[in-house]
């Protein structure tokens, strides 16, 4: 075999590869058979309690962790009137500028009250600059069944702890009323 | 500048003492803190209730040393160190450092976990210390204590009792320092707390500083709330615009907004204070805004290109001539009124300027010529806190100067006796541990003129001040006499204006018959020099004193003024804003350079939009003549300083005035020096009598209804609630009703009564707060006669 011409042995590779498991992934055509490991980082979700309300208490410490300076945050009061998450502070604004995150994950370890997650969602292409600055309503998870949209009270005869201590199952027949 | 050298001697007389810290000595003044001894070695010894300018109270603990010979570690913060001290920090002692780290661990047993939601969260010395000394778990298993989260301590300040250390910052500030003492720590064990009496809120005029200075976030205010984070701050040296007092600020913004203002340490001027208006009345610079230049059409006024509005306002001027009048306001800075002065001069010819948009007086406008003008720095607030004595005339320190009244407050405590001829003894005065000196609202020139010897005896002793409000233009005679009693006693004297622009724009010339820095327009030298710094020849400045005052807006009505330029001025502001609004409509044709939409823009025929104090250079001059220059803090406002617009104007109208960048016009001033020449004469009006009837006595409240404090609902919740105030007699005579209605030749107020230490036949009454806007609503000034007739039905 080692007299053969470099140029024949060459096209033994090719020959040999014919007989072997295509590895091409058909993208996006099949895509759905070929999900991202669970851990991957995608984009970022804003997770709610289980009555509706927003995790979010808009303490910038992602802002403050990310080594991008991707993402925005602007705090604000909730009031009984109006409220947005438990507890006094709510992310008035809450932005992610996917064209300067890198996916690093250290926002998701700042957050105290597990609001920010990692989705595998990871289709982030866009065909300008404005659309990759993901908004709060961009970034919230959806309302599962059970949850409401806030603004909305607490479940009643509950405080800030209680969901804290994930107490809270599901919003409350009076939240509904409130919330309707 | 004056540099008194009385503290170099005293600090030669200093007896020093020698420490050991560390192992290293230290040569200290005799009754220094070991806390303070340490800091000189560099060692920081922890602290949360220590602060340089309150009282030693050794509450929280935290800075435990162990000291040679006492058996157990003490307070670095309350131990006066005595000579041949040994003292060990945590750095060199266990004992220490096992101290404090008990502390430490005591402190956060019942601190909530909830920096991520706390305004003070990055800036907080508590998490700083938790970082980096704290232990790194917690062995505290049981539940916290909890409080209700946060309770308005005021409208303003939200307290969260969580939070607090009962460091005691706080209340000593309010005790101390203010004078409010409306917070006090209540409760004992772990329930003590920081607390109000039910009916009486924290609404002390300083109240801001507490958050300040709390070492947790457990005060924390109401306009403040969440707004940022300290990562997400730009900070910027400025200067307040609120009044003459001089406060040097740190602004704070974000992305191009002013999120909040803080007092900066100036010890010369605010020591580490400032009042709430200027920590909190910041929205105006946002709010409102006028954005575009506009020309009125048709009566409307649209919005314009700057040619088309810069053409309109030449082409306006032009037809006027040189009887122009330009009225500066009171709130621009010395390069702004400088700028403004120099352009009447040259482009339009014209003398007729006045930066006294408020109650005036020729003789107020002799007195400021003779004796304030372009005078160096004099009087200090250093000055102030040594002097044996500090008569007040026409002045109510608290809301007309609040950091001339905290320093007064502080001298008051050693050994300054503070005097006021005044109608009335306000709390403030009774802060300042004041005395005081009766005298019927318009007759305190009268009552200066009879003080008794013991008065005059104080006054005559070296260093004693007396110190004049702006009110001294409503008293007929007041200047005069203020003036002839500084020159018999030898006390200093010293003009204290309310507004921020006033003492600079005074500097700057603007005002008729005053060129800058005291140079009298009648003066041919002074004219020459002027006129070598601008490049114009002597014979083209106008040579006869223009109008100003009462008589510039008499003209206007009857024309002979034919056109206005006015910055910062609202019709309101004016003693009478009735002939205000005739002159402004008669006139001709009125150019307004202005920030917001005001009395004045709804007249004007052209406006342009001029740049608010955080998007320009500048300096103010405080009452003591000291300038306080600040720099731009949002570079990308691309909004003009009045000096730049008023330039392109002159463009337009074929003069050329000159650089009017902020550096050039600060060069010219700085080449025209000081004036060596003689001064006016003061002047000498006679002094007023007391009339029959009630006399007013009224002054513009610290926060009321001013425009520069629009768009702040918390801030105005804190301010005073009007109220007329007359003496027991007066209140008896007309049957101590509960509520009074006072008549004025415009019409009447309806308001509460309450009886405090006035003289007979007179009310006292808020200037320009809600529901009591006195030149408006009655249409009588400072010492005129209102009636006054029992219950509210107007």
């Amino acid at each position: 075999m080692a007299e053969l011409p470099q140029a024949v042995r060459g096209f033994g590779v090719t020959f040999i590869t014919m007989f072997k498991k295509v590895v091409t992934e058909q993208y996006p055509e099949d895509a759905s058979k070929y999900p991202p490991k669970p851990r991957f980082h995608g984009r970022h979700q804003l997770n709610r309690w289980a009555d509706g309300l927003e995790k979010c208490v808009g303490c910038e410490l992602c802002a403050w962790a990310c080594p991008a300076d991707a993402i925005f945050v602007e705090g604000a009061s909730n009031s009984e009137e109006e409220r947005f998450s438990p507890g006094e502070r709510y992310g008035r604004v809450y932005q992610i500028n996917y064209l300067r995150c890198i996916f690093c994950g250290l926002c998701i370890e700042a957050c105290p009250t597990r609001a920010l997650t990692m989705t595998n969602e990871f289709e982030l292409a866009d065909d300008n600059r404005a659309d990759l600055i993901y908004e709060k309503k961009d970034l919230l998870a959806p309302l599962l069944p059970g949850m409401i949209a806030p603004p909305h009270a607490m479940v009643a005869g509950t405080t800030e702890q209680d969901y804290y201590a994930n107490k809270i199952k599901g919003a409350s027949p009076e939240q509904t009323v409130v919330g309707s | 500048m004056t540099i008194t050298n009385n503290t170099g001697s005293d600090l030669a007389a200093v007896e020093t003492i020698t420490v050991v810290i560390d192992g290293v000595a230290v040569e200290v003044p005799k009754g220094t803190l070991a806390i303070r001894a340490a800091e000189l070695i560099g060692t920081e010894i922890p602290r949360f209730c220590d602060h340089p300018l309150l009282d030693p109270v050794a509450a929280c603990r935290a800075c435990l040393i162990e000291v040679e010979g006492m058996p157990k570690p003490q307070p670095a913060c309350a131990q006066v160190v005595s000579d041949g001290m040994v003292i060990r920090t945590q750095n060199s002692s266990e004992v220490a450092a096992e101290a404090q780290a008990g502390v430490m661990e005591f402190l956060l047993l019942n601190h909530p976990l909830d920096c991520p939601v706390c305004d003070k969260g990055g800036e907080c010395p508590l998490q700083n210390q938790a970082m980096s000394v704290g232990r790194p778990e917690s062995r505290f298993t049981e539940e916290k204590r909890t409080f209700e989260k946060p309770i308005n301590v005021s409208a303003q300040i939200l307290l969260d009792r969580e939070r607090c250390v009962s460091c005691a910052r706080c209340t000593r500030f309010a005790d101390q320092i203010a004078g409010d003492a409306f917070i006090d720590l209540l409760e004992r064990g772990a329930k003590q707390q920081v607390g109000t009496a039910d009916d009486q809120p924290f609404d002390s005029y300083f109240s801001g500083n507490t958050v300040q200075i709390c070492p947790v976030g457990a005060l924390t205010s109401s306009a403040y709330r969440f707004r940022s984070r300290p990562f997400d701050l730009v900070s910027v040296p400025t200067t307040c615009e609120h009044c003459a007092s001089g406060c040097s600020l740190r602004t704070d913004y974000r992305r191009g907004v002013v999120t909040r203002r803080l007092a900066w340490d100036d010890p010369e001027v605010n020591e580490e204070w400032n009042c709430d208006k200027g920590r909190f009345a910041f929205q105006y610079q946002t709010e409102g805004r006028i954005a575009a230049p506009m020309i009125r059409e048709n009566g409307e006024l649209r919005v314009a290109s700057w040619p088309e509005a810069l053409n309109a306002a030449a082409e306006g001027l032009r037809a006027a001539g040189t009887a122009v009048g330009v009225l500066v306001g009171g709130r621009a800075t010395v390069e702004d009124a400088y700028a403004y002065q120099r352009f009447a001069r040259i482009a339009l010819g014209s003398d007729h300027l006045d930066f006294r948009v408020r109650a005036n007086s020729d003789e107020e406008a002799a007195f400021l010529k003779s004796a304030v003008a372009g005078t160096p720095v004099r009087t200090t607030y250093a000055d102030l806190e040594s002097a044996p004595a500090v008569l007040l005339v026409a002045f109510e320190p608290e809301d007309e100067s609040p950091i001339v009244f905290l320093r007064l407050r502080k001298a008051s405590a050693g050994r300054t006796t503070v005097l006021s001829v005044s109608a009335t003894a306000t709390r403030g005065l009774e802060k300042m541990h004041g005395t005081w000196i009766p005298a019927s609202p318009g007759a305190e020139a009268a009552a200066l003129g009879s003080l008794d010897s013991a008065v005059l005896d104080q006054l005559r002793q070296p260093g004693a001040v007396i110190l004049v409000g702006e009110r001294i233009a409503s008293i007929a005679g007041g200047a005069s006499a203020v003036q002839a009693l500084a020159a018999s006693t030898g006390a200093a004297l010293s003009w204290v204006p309310r507004r921020a622009g006033e003492r600079g724009a005074l500097d700057a010339g603007a005002l008729a018959g005053l060129l800058p820095l005291g140079r009298p327009l009648s003066d041919a030298t002074a004219r020459s020099e002027v006129a070598a710094a601008w490049g114009v020849s002597a014979d083209s400045l106008p040579t006869q004193a223009g109008l100003s005052g009462e008589s510039l807006l008499q003209a206007a009505k009857s024309r002979t003024i034919r056109a206005i330029i006015s910055s910062g001025v609202d019709l309101g502001d004016f003693a009478n804003p009735s002939l205000a609004r005739e002159a402004f409509e008669s006139t001709g044709f009125v150019l307004s350079l202005e920030n917001h939409h005001s009395s004045v823009t709804a007249i004007a025929d052209v406006v342009l939009p001029v740049a608010v104090v955080t998007e320009k250079s500048g300096t103010f001059l405080n009452w003591e003549g000291r300038p306080r220059p600040f720099g731009e803090v949002l570079r990308d406002a691309l909004m003009m300083s009045d000096a730049a617009v008023l330039g392109l104007v002159a463009q337009s109208l074929g003069a050329n005035v000159g650089a009017s960048d902020v550096p050039a016009l600060r060069k010219q001033m700085a080449s025209i020096g000081a004036w060596q020449g003689a001064r006016e004469s003061a002047p000498s009006v006679a002094p007023a009598a007391a009339t029959g009837g009630v006399a007013l006595a009224t002054w513009r409240y610290l926060l009321d209804e001013g425009s520069l404090q629009d768009d702040e609902p918390h801030l105005a919740a804190t301010a005073r609630t009007a109220a007329a105030v007359v003496s027991a007699a007066t209140a008896a005579s007309l049957g101590n009703p509960a509520e009074v209605t006072i008549s004025g030749p415009a019409g009447a107020i309806a308001l509460p009564l309450e009886v405090g230490n006035v003289v007979d036949n007179a009310v006292v009454l808020p200037m320009n707060s809600a529901g009591c806007v006195v030149a408006r609503d009655l249409g009588a000034g400072y010492g005129e006669q209102v009636s006054l007739r029992a219950g509210g039905a107007a």
